[in-house]
């Protein structure tokens, strides 16, 4: 098949244009979130509140209220609840994570279970960008743009957060602030992602673009240009593949964003596997 | 012990003043009963045993722990409104901060502009005049392109001594400074150190290292669990007061305190300065 086909016959279909526009919106949103989440060490922070804001999820859809005020509410409260537990008892931080989590997600799934309707479980958990209903559609884009103005705005600040809060506190910045700020960012990423891949995958929106662009470059700037690049293009690219291999849409996304970290990991110019082999032989 | 500073102090507010301060945690006190008034342009070691108290005075005068009792005010103002005023900078150890970080020297040093920038934090020339200034003072203007992992330790010391600089801070605290760096850059930081003193900055600094307590601080505040003694340093370093800070006798040449921390001296530090 020759390529100008590939591209162009699938965009014949409205479900396909719409496909592709929300899952490179969502991917290049995420992706850009996902810069901080790497450089603050929130990957973890990032798969748990992605998971527990299926409870919040459930609860606004049977009571018709928007998507993004459930998981809002769900997202910042899982982590007031981790927070809540870690300082009354002596458990460890990552086991409160993950028993607070998976204890969230569970009540979702019960929740999912009683509130049957039209909700589908499988395309919470694994995405349904083929066949978004326009409602939904609409919400995933309100979203994505409140996700990406406040990054945007406030990018300076939380680049100071991720690097050195201690400073930010001594010369008046709140840092308080910016922490929810980042964490309502990634609940609201959260409920936008579940539209594209899933509930279960969206952590890889949250971690892997950012984590790709950080081998490839000593520049926040650049990095998260490099990342929302990759977030964009490994949507297209799954979205693509998913339509002519008939293959979960999901999978693919998720599938090409790691690939595409493997090949820095092997490639980049300076902290890449290659490099750094060249160089220890160099150094012999 | 406070009849040396209240006469050095007479003229001015002091910047840093310190009543009956005491932190706990979780019911384990930090420190009791600290006080301390320290006047402007002066150099004050602060000197202990590691879990001292050092990081938690350090850490009240810059609002981080709610004092059990006692208050803190510097330049006359809560720590709170010194902030917003940038009156107050903090140069950290080295091994807190991430290196890998993707930012680079000037960058870095512009951060600490942000306090006295616009809410979305657009350097205006000023800003950027003020990162060349500090840049060229601690001798970095040349790798203000480089990623700040890229720097070697000395390099990396004077970095964030620019920011603090850059911030226009009247009261310094500084973590072990000298902990790993090279000669060139004790000595260019004990130069920087004279010229905020004749600026009328103040100094704190905690170091685990007597020589360079002995070489240019003009007092020293001795701390365990409270402000053991403060005062000038010929007075204060006294054989009893060091045994009482350290529990133990030190030997009759006080050279060096015992302490996991300290780094590696280049060269004899008292070159520099003397």
């Amino acid at each position: 098949m020759d390529p100008v086909t590939w591209i162009v016959e699938p965009l014949q279909h409205v479900f396909m244009v719409k496909a592709l526009l929300i899952s490179s919106v969502v991917g290049g949103v995420c992706a850009l979130l996902s810069c901080f989440m790497t450089l603050k060490g929130w990957a973890l922070m990032g798969d748990a509140v992605s998971h527990a804001v299926l409870p919040g999820v459930v609860i606004a859809y049977a009571l018709g209220l928007p998507l993004a005020v459930g998981a809002f509410v769900f997202g910042v409260g899982s982590v007031t609840v981790i927070g809540l537990i870690k300082q009354s008892t002596r458990v460890k931080e990552d086991t409160v994570i993950g028993l607070v989590f998976t204890g969230f997600f569970a009540l979702g799934l019960i929740l999912v279970s009683k509130v049957r309707s039209s909700l589908d479980l499988m395309h919470i958990l694994f995405g349904n960008v083929l066949a978004i209903r326009p409602q939904d559609f609409q919400q995933t884009l309100v979203i994505a743009a409140l996700v990406l103005v406040a990054l945007v705005v406030f990018r300076r600040d939380l680049v100071l957060f991720c690097f050195d809060p201690t400073h930010a506190r001594s010369i008046g910045i709140s840092t308080g602030f910016l922490y929810y700020l980042l964490l309502s960012s990634l609940s609201l990423a959260a409920v936008a992602g579940l539209q594209t891949v899933g509930i279960i995958l969206v952590v890889a929106m949250l971690v892997t673009p950012g984590a790709t662009a950080y081998l490839l470059t000593d520049s926040f700037g650049v990095m998260a240009l490099l990342a929302v690049a990759s977030g964009i293009l490994s949507s297209l690219l799954g979205a693509y593949i998913s339509y002519w291999s008939d293959a979960s849409p999901a999978g693919c996304i998720v599938v090409a964003q790691t690939l595409l970290f493997v090949m820095a990991m092997v490639f980049a110019p300076k902290y890449g596997l290659l490099r750094r082999a060249f160089n220890n032989q160099t150094a012999q | 012990m406070n009849h040396m500073t209240a006469t050095l102090g007479a003229m001015e507010p002091p910047h840093i003043a310190v009543e009956n301060l005491s932190v706990s945690y979780a019911g384990v006190v930090a420190l009791s009963n600290a006080s301390l008034r320290l006047s402007q342009g002066v150099i004050c070691g602060l000197v202990g045993m590691n879990g001292a108290g050092k990081s938690t005075l350090f850490k009240a005068l810059m609002g981080f722990v709610r004092p059990a009792t006692g208050t803190i005010r510097i330049n006359g103002q809560s720590v709170v409104q010194a902030q917003r005023r940038q009156s107050v900078a903090y140069v950290p150890q080295s091994e807190s901060v991430d290196w890998d970080f993707p930012l680079n020297v000037a960058d870095l040093v512009m951060m600490g502009r942000y306090g006295s920038m616009g809410p979305l934090r657009n350097p205006r020339r000023r800003d950027h005049e003020a990162v060349r200034h500090s840049l060229e003072l601690v001798e970095l203007w040349d790798l203000r392109r480089r990623q700040i992992g890229q720097l070697s330790g000395g390099q990396r010391k004077r970095a964030f001594l620019a920011r603090a600089l850059a911030q226009g801070a009247s009261v310094l605290l500084l973590d072990e400074p000298f902990n790993g760096v090279d000669a060139r850059t004790e000595k260019l930081m004990a130069q920087l150190f004279m010229a905020f003193r004749r600026e009328r900055r103040t100094l704190l600094i905690s170091t685990h290292d007597m020589d360079h307590v002995t070489g240019f601080c003009d007092q020293v505040v001795l701390i365990n669990k409270t402000i053991l003694a403060y005062g000038q340093t010929s007075e204060v370093f006294t054989q009893e007061n060091l045994a009482r800070a350290f529990g133990c006798l030190v030997l009759d040449q006080p050279k060096e305190i015992p302490g996991p921390q300290r780094g590696p001296m280049a060269t004899d530090p008292r070159e520099g300065w003397r």
